[in-house]
């Protein structure tokens, strides 16, 4: 198994977390009501903590790779920080839009509350199915990471769940949003099973989670809900629809550009600057 | 030689007991549960220290100033060699939480939390186990939500006293 591979993968897992948890952040100080505003923040520190450990894990790879740190001043699309080393800041920091490895669903704008609550049940359905899987993998740090972070995406996964059947099975309102959501998002879904090359390649070193394997189980777990919400025939007729992809592999809808331009500014204007 | 190793670490671990949580100050960082090993290797005469902890949530953002806490108080007692580990597997759980410290939570007004296996799962809308009001002590509380003022807590309130409070939910 080589470490180019692990590195990738591992990259791809820390984008997913961080994204998700810029877009949640959105929300503080703009939530329908205090609790919820607090309940999806803490959602976003939780993301963003799983996405520390695994930039902490790819930054040790990377500073491998890099038997020779890269010249002072060099271009640093890539995420080398200072004196050419990769730290987690760097690597979140100092990358470019099509460096990053996340999938489209997590960088679709927030919406309303329905659309919010709708990707994040999206999302916190398949990460739980894969931090299982990925519980079991060869790689000693990634095992430990997911073993970490599943018990804070049991909360995600049941907080957002109890959302969708609340907005569903509530009034005609609720409903339309939580539908027009599905509308918006739906399109998104199908790249999470679609394994990008480390993805394989990372299986193939039994690291990695074969996420065409996750599908049937996520498709389920939705199908569950969404009966409870009095939705039963909201996906039905949707096996067709065109699934957008191409994320995992650096090509991006023109949101993520904004999102980085946000998070990274302050290191871009003033780089190395701490407080 | 074995015998004075022993001494230290069991030294080391008192003076752990000196940390406090900066979020939730009655609790230390032993009835936390997340001090996980000390070790000692003795190095050119010199006692290397290692602690290995673990974090409670992975966002916890009292991290980084319980390392920067417990480093300076080990060198407030003369170890200038310290190094922090951090481990993530096993993954840290309420059920580690000291006895004392589930006191001092309650004293504190915020009810400690129940064992986990009753909790922790992805049933929905699921009866929450009774979590007794830490002012009252009745069982006749609902919950308000499940995310509150830090990463390990949930929000409820009491039926009979009418007073809200913390819960240090289950992990």
């Amino acid at each position: 198994m080589t470490k180019d591979t692990i590195y990738n993968y591992t990259l791809h897992l820390a984008d997913n977390a961080l994204i998700l948890a810029q877009r949640n952040s959105e929300w503080c100080g703009h939530g329908p009501v205090l609790e919820q505003d607090i309940a999806i923040t803490n959602i976003s520190l939780d993301l963003l903590g799983q996405a520390r450990s695994l930039y902490q894990y790819a930054a040790t790879l990377m500073n491998e790779l890099n038997a020779t740190p890269l010249p002072k001043g060099a271009p640093i699309a890539n995420g080398e920080g200072q004196a050419g080393l990769a730290t987690e800041d760097s690597l979140a920091y100092l990358r470019d839009v099509r460096a990053y490895k996340n999938c489209l669903l997590v960088e679709q704008p927030n919406g309303d509350w329905a659309q919010t609550i709708l990707r994040q049940f999206f999302f916190s359905t398949y990460q739980f199915f894969l931090y299982q899987q990925l519980q079991r993998s060869t790689d000693a740090t990634l095992a430990a990471i997911a073993e970490k972070s599943l018990k804070e995406v049991t909360y995600h996964l049941r907080w957002s769940s109890e959302w969708v059947i609340r907005l569903g099975d509530g009034t005609e309102e609720s409903a339309n949003r939580l539908l027009n959501a599905l509308d918006e998002l739906w399109m998104y879904t199908g790249e999470l099973f679609i394994p990008a090359s480390y993805e394989t390649a990372a299986v193939e070193a039994g690291a990695g989670v074969d996420v065409t394997a996750l599908k049937t189980h996520w498709q389920q777990r939705v199908n569950e809900v969404f009966a409870e919400a009095m939705l039963t025939d909201a996906t039905a007729g949707r096996e067709s629809t065109w699934m957008q992809h191409g994320g995992k592999e650096g090509v991006h809808s023109e949101h993520l550009g904004y999102i980085l331009a946000e998070m990274q500014y302050m290191q871009r204007v003033y780089p190395g600057c701490e407080w | 030689m074995k015998t004075t190793e022993n001494i230290s670490v069991r030294k080391v671990w008192e003076i752990l007991e000196g940390v406090c949580d900066p979020e939730v100050p009655v609790l230390t960082v032993i009835d936390l549960g997340i001090v996980r090993d000390v070790k000692i290797a003795k190095a050119n005469e010199e006692e290397k220290i290692e602690v290995v902890i673990t974090p409670t949530y992975s966002g916890c953002p009292a991290m980084d100033v319980i390392r920067m806490n417990i480093r300076m108080v080990l060198m407030q007692h003369g170890y200038n060699n310290v190094q922090i580990t951090t481990i993530l597997s096993p993954a840290w759980t309420t059920d580690w939480m000291t006895e004392a410290g589930k006191q001092k939570l309650k004293a504190y007004g915020i009810a400690p939390p129940n064992p986990k296996q009753q909790v922790c799962h992805t049933e929905l809308f699921a009866e929450d186990e009774a979590v007794q009001c830490p002012h009252c002590n009745s069982y006749n509380t609902r919950r308000i939500s499940e995310f509150g003022s830090t990463a390990c807590k949930a929000l409820f309130q009491c039926n009979d006293c009418q007073e809200p409070f913390d819960y240090f939910k289950c992990y």
